[in-house]
């Protein structure tokens, strides 16, 4: 079984490769059917992977088995977590493959298969970084993705924005994957190996009883900066509320719903693989920083996304703020604080990707996805409306969400002052999107008047992704995010689901502790708190349209926000800087 | 086993960072990020480095008859030049495509997304 593992990347790329050399001569039905395919059966083969990942699988690519226990081959891993992540990219490249079904006036002209194509090289790099046993075949499938990724948000690239936010992504994105590899050339300075595995116990070998030294803590600055970038934290994070706001809505779900979690993923996979020994960080350090940086990040997340305009980035601002909650789970290094955040990002990549595919209905109906312009007018889109606000509430946390449960599991987890983030953040985000809801698809309350500010991106009079804007919505633009809603939904409500995602992931990770994942009173309670919050929360904004306007001391947060790319390059040394600091105590008293 | 190898890695990355914090043109800002990208060049093939060995090519000489270079690094490197040469290029479309529909490529003219 487990020689099938390296078909998970090659699948994909394979399907793009034949979609690129005959897309020219196939009619545009042939070449998104192909995509389906392509897509759909990496699925199959991820869950089917998935369904036989215990015990972990091992997989030396090409047959470069370790001799004597040196080896120069690449290897990749399939166990739980990494299964799981690669079924989640292809399911939802799946779903976005679908909601795309048609929708765009075919940019480039005569080259139908370009769009499915890359999108299935997307799917194939992001399920790569998931397998990679080694740091390096890490490091290409992150840029691999990366790079589509840049394609991909600039793939109108007649629109002024799109460009623009496209390049902002790409400069600071390769940037820190560049940090990556010189903390990764560091790594491979000291131990000799790239397998993560090995180079977690050369680390242990070399360092005997010393403990870590400024070599080691370099090179985790510098490998954790290249994927907290991608996973935008805090204050790495200015690229994505430009990238989320241009990019076109399919490609906004997968971004949206996997690839920043993806930055999560790798960092819970690097810790634990190469760092966690006893000449890696300590934990207290990486609880420190991850809890810091998480805590920042929710926060700054949760205050921007509340008062922005634009519905797409007011989306993307609420995944920065979920992603800082993912953080602190991990940072807190528990077995049920793992299992807490794998059912959170579950149960959020179903809910953020139909609440994109919600604004993308917006957008290709009204060419505008600004919440004043919009105020009342989208009354006759039903379907959306109910499918909208049932995200909001999932996004708040409310039983039997899957968000829910892994938000109680997490928060159980986290414990103490850290609750009042998770509530918080997640109340305020829902909140911002519920407001959206009332005041977009019910039209309640006055419609609020433009702030004279420059600090912000209205979002009107953005070009529709389709042939001009829609007259009636195709049918795959609303069962999509249905599917996604009924998805999300399963993950809590299916019995024994969440004790089924906490054995793979305590598999995969902490080596045997097992912790149970179900539904507490506790939970429940803080659930409905967090979702009664985030209702009242909305019907004030609603009522009182100058609670929305954004106060003098949310301005400089907002100024930060320059949209000048020097700047966020400059925040990301600053972010590295910080992160060194976070974690030297533990170098120091070493 | 020397450490200026290791300086110059940090001393072009840190200078294609200011580079590129400082940019008033946006093709010149991708150079800075080739610029932060030839730094890795520098530090793995520091990291392979072995005074008096020879490159690992073993086609005029014996396996095992002298010294060779870490062939790993070498390949990680040309890896990297494969890589960056395809963000590079995409790069620079992408700026190509910004000086045609903003009519500029200075950065401080570039706000529209802000927020």
């Amino acid at each position: 079984m487990h020689h099938l593992l390296p078909l998970l990347p090659a699948i994909p790329l394979l399907g793009a490769a034949l979609l690129v050399a005959t897309g020219r001569r196939l009619p545009r039905f042939a070449a998104e059917i192909t995509g389906f395919v392509v897509s759909g059966g990496t699925a199959a083969l991820a869950l089917v992977l998935l369904l036989n990942s215990s015990p972990p699988m091992v997989e030396w690519v090409g047959g470069w088995l370790p001799a004597g226990g040196e080896s120069v081959g690449i290897v990749v891993i399939g166990d739980g977590p990494a299964l799981g992540m690669a079924a989640l990219v292809s399911l939802l490249t799946l779903a976005a493959l679908a909601y795309s079904w048609r929708y765009f006036d075919e940019p480039p002209r005569g080259h139908p298969g370009a769009f499915t194509a890359l999108m299935l090289v997307f799917q194939g790099a992001m399920c790569g970084f998931a397998i990679a046993g080694d740091l390096f075949n890490a490091f290409v499938f992150f840029e691999l993705m990366s790079v589509v990724a840049y394609a991909l948000t600039g793939y109108r690239i007649d629109e002024a924005k799109a460009v623009q936010g496209a390049l902002t992504f790409g400069v600071v994105n390769s940037l820190g994957a560049y940090a990556m590899l010189m903390g990764i050339g560091l790594l491979y300075a000291r131990t000799g190996e790239l397998a993560m595995t090995k180079i977690g116990r050369g680390l242990d070998t070399a360092a005997g009883h010393g403990g870590p030294d400024a070599l080691v803590l370099a090179s985790f600055v510098l490998v954790l900066t290249g994927l907290l970038v991608k996973a935008a934290a805090v204050p790495f994070h200015f690229w994505l509320p430009d990238a989320h706001a241009v990019a076109p809505t399919p490609v906004c779900m997968l971004l949206s719903g996997v690839m920043v979690e993806l930055g999560a993923y790798g960092v819970w996979r690097v810790y634990g693989t190469v760092f966690a020994g006893p000449g890696g960080i300590p934990a207290a350090d990486l609880t420190r920083a991850l809890v810091t940086l998480g805590t920042l990040t929710a926060a700054t997340g949760a205050v921007m996304c509340w008062y922005q305009r634009h519905i797409k980035r007011l989306l993307a601002y609420s995944t920065i703020a979920h992603t800082g909650l993912f953080l602190v789970g991990l940072g807190v290094l528990t077995p049920q604080g793992d299992d807490g955040v794998a059912l959170y990002i579950l149960g959020h990549a179903g809910v953020k990707a139909a609440l994109f595919a919600c604004a993308g209905v917006l957008l290709d109906r009204y060419g505008s996805v600004d919440e004043h312009a919009l105020h009342g007018r989208a009354r006759e889109l039903r379907a959306t409306a109910v499918m909208f606000a049932v995200a909001a509430l999932g996004l708040a946390g409310l039983p039997p969400f899957g968000t829910a449960l892994g938000k109680a599991v997490t928060e159980e987890a986290v414990g103490g002052p850290l609750t009042v983030v998770y509530v918080a953040a997640s109340a305020i985000t829902a909140g911002a999107v519920l407001r959206v809801t009332g005041r977009v698809f019910l039209g309640l309350g006055p419609r609020p008047k433009d702030a004279d500010s420059d600090l912000e991106t209205s979002g009107s009079e953005e070009e529709p992704e389709t042939t001009g804007p829609l007259s009636r919505i195709p049918d795959t633009m609303t069962t999509v995010p249905a599917v996604l809603l009924a998805a999300a939904l399963a993950v809590g409500v299916a019995p024994g689901f969440g004790d089924l995602v906490a054995r793979s992931v305590n598999e995969g990770g902490s080596g045997g502790a097992h912790a149970v994942a179900q539904w507490t009173a506790h939970g429940v309670l803080l659930g409905l708190a967090s979702t009664a919050l985030a209702v009242a929360l909305a019907g004030l904004a609603v009522t009182r349209p100058d609670w929305t306007a954004a106060p003098d001391w949310a301005r400089p947060l907002r100024r930060l926000q320059s949209g000048h790319v020097g700047d966020y390059v400059a925040w990301l040394l600053v972010g590295a800087a910080v992160l060194g600091a976070l974690a030297l105590p533990g170098v120091l008293g070493g | 086993m020397h450490v200026l190898p290791y300086l110059i890695a940090a001393y072009v990355f840190l200078t294609g960072c200011y580079g590129l914090a400082t940019s008033r043109n946006l093709i010149h800002a991708v150079g800075c990020l080739a610029v932060c990208q030839s730094s890795t060049y520098v530090l793995l093939l520091a990291v392979g480095y072995q005074n008096g060995a020879t490159a690992p090519v073993f086609s005029d000489i014996k396996p095992g008859s002298r010294p060779v270079v870490d062939p790993v690094v070498q390949a990680l490197t040309l890896t990297d030049i494969v890589v960056g040469a395809t963000v590079t290029a995409l790069l620079l479309a992408l700026v190509l495509q910004i000086a045609k529909r903003h009519g500029t490529v200075d950065p401080d003219e570039l706000r529209e997304l802000r927020g």
